[in-house]
């Protein structure tokens, strides 16, 4: 069965329809990785998946349990569900240590030596074990998307989302960032990723997804939608994307927090 | 003169711990009904936002004056209250709506990523406010929060209406007493400022403190 399983998902700010009807599968394992122009649902469609914006129709499934129903445990849900988010999102007023942290002494009730040992391990792994005690101010925007992922891994999340996580880089700290998406989908784990970086998408995903107008247009193994793609405007886009590789996409409201 | 300061500074400095009482109470239940009032208009209902934003405003729109003398005059004859409890409690009042917009605008202040990021890892939203959003807020706050705590120090002076004796009241009495009101009030407001000054250095104290680096 797939780790993920969305039916028919539709979601609309007012007149403007932002998901109209989509239906996805995610396997365990797979690397999936979300193109498109801006405005399209992309990032709705994270934003989704973890409900942090809830959708008018349309059934989400993860790991077995239908979690768009009544009476689910949101906080249960998100704490399997690991987010990246292009603007990091750390929390200010926390050393890289303590964002690390906080998941596992306040949401998962982990004693504080049990918490510091995980997070200083999760910081190690993406490269910032001498930066630990930094606040997110003293670190550059490269340090802070990895504390993030960090931050979503000590968690042990079954799946990793990512919305645009090197949009807000500069070009010279994008790398540093995708090395490190780049080891985990070696490792096995479960990704969603919403980004441009048609090389990391040609190179780690498992499946491209190319969307427009909140449908998903085609989707396929990278290299046939790159080079064969079966819609003309697949192919239209996917040569573009240099172009478009600057332009940021409209988060989605969360009024519904 | 000097004679006269020798003997007018200690009397006065015997009401000091009662307006530091007054101040103190004023305060912190100020706090903690504004801090209140401010989640609950950011995050509550809708109808719970409205109450709270119109408490707001009627205890703002009302002279501080008027609220002492409703409560000690019409609640004190329900509820028996002394006359320290109902000033204290007046001017509690009023402030815990003016620092209901304090917090607001401190809590408002604060990136919308915060929030997404905390319920992103499964916090519940009173957690994210008590871990994420409170810490950062309370920051914000404090540099207009020392300006109504040097207010509110001061509005503690309006108590003297229902004959607490604090500062003012009894440099009152000293001005009767002695027929000196110059020296009298004078002295009043030369510890009114001493205090004022204090309470401003200690909180810039605080914030300095507890500032993010490089934020």
């Amino acid at each position: 069965m797939p780790l993920i399983q969305i039916k028919q998902l539709t979601k609309r700010y007012g007149e403007n329809v932002v998901l109209d009807g989509i239906s996805l599968d995610v396997d365990e394992g797979e690397v999936v990785v979300f193109v498109g122009p801006s405005g399209t649902g992309k990032t709705t469609l994270l934003y989704c998946t973890n409900l942090l914006v809830k959708p008018e129709g349309g059934e989400i499934w993860f790991d077995g349990q239908e979690i768009t129903t009544a009476g689910v445990d949101l906080n249960k849900v998100r704490q399997r569900m690991g987010m990246v988010f292009q603007e990091f999102n750390l929390f200010n007023h926390l050393t890289a240590l303590d964002n690390v942290r906080i998941g596992l002494t306040k949401v998962k009730g982990l004693s504080t030596q049990a918490a510091t040992e995980r997070a200083q391990r999760e910081l190690e792994q993406v490269g910032l074990s001498n930066r630990t005690g930094h606040y997110p101010g003293q670190l550059s925007g490269g340090q802070k998307q990895r504390v993030a992922i960090a931050r979503a891994l000590a968690m042990d999340p079954k799946i990793m989302l990512f919305d645009e996580p090197t949009s807000a880089l500069d070009p010279e700290l994008i790398g540093e960032v995708l090395d490190v998406m780049l080891r985990l989908a070696k490792e096995g784990m479960t990704m969603m990723v919403v980004t441009h970086e048609m090389g990391f998408a040609s190179e780690v995903a498992d499946r491209l997804v190319f969307m427009e107008a909140g449908r998903i247009v085609e989707q396929g193994p990278p290299q046939e939608l790159i080079h064969n793609p079966q819609v003309e405007r697949t192919g239209k886009f996917l040569g573009r994307i240099g172009k478009l590789h600057n332009s940021l996409s409209a988060a989605p409201e969360e009024s519904s927090l | 003169m000097l004679q006269g300061l020798i003997d007018v500074i200690p009397y006065l400095l015997q009401g000091t711990s009662v307006t530091l009482s007054v101040t103190l109470v004023a305060l912190s239940l100020g706090f903690t009904g504004g801090m209140f009032l401010a989640v609950m208009r950011v995050y509550g209902p809708p109808i719970i936002r409205r109450l709270a934003a119109g408490y707001s405003l009627v205890m703002r729109a009302v002279p501080v004056l008027l609220v002492i003398l409703i409560m000690s005059f019409v609640i004190s004859a329900i509820i028996n209250l002394p006359p320290f409890w109902a000033g204290s409690l007046s001017l509690a009042l009023a402030s815990s709506a003016y620092q209901s917009e304090i917090f607001r605008g401190a809590i408002i202040a604060i990136p919308k990523g915060q929030m997404v990021a905390a319920r992103a890892l499964g916090m519940g939203q009173p957690k994210a406010i008590l871990n994420v959003i409170m810490p950062q807020a309370i920051r914000n706050a404090i540099a207009p929060w020392s300006n109504e705590a040097a207010i509110i120090l001061k509005d503690s002076s309006l108590v003297y209406v229902l004959g607490v004796p604090e500062i003012l009241r009894r440099a009152q009495y000293y001005s009767a007493r002695s027929y000196e009101p110059f020296l009298a009030f004078g002295a009043a407001a030369l510890v009114y400022f001493t205090l004022t000054f204090l309470t401003n250095r200690g909180l810039d104290a605080l914030e300095n403190r507890i500032r993010i680096p490089y934020s």
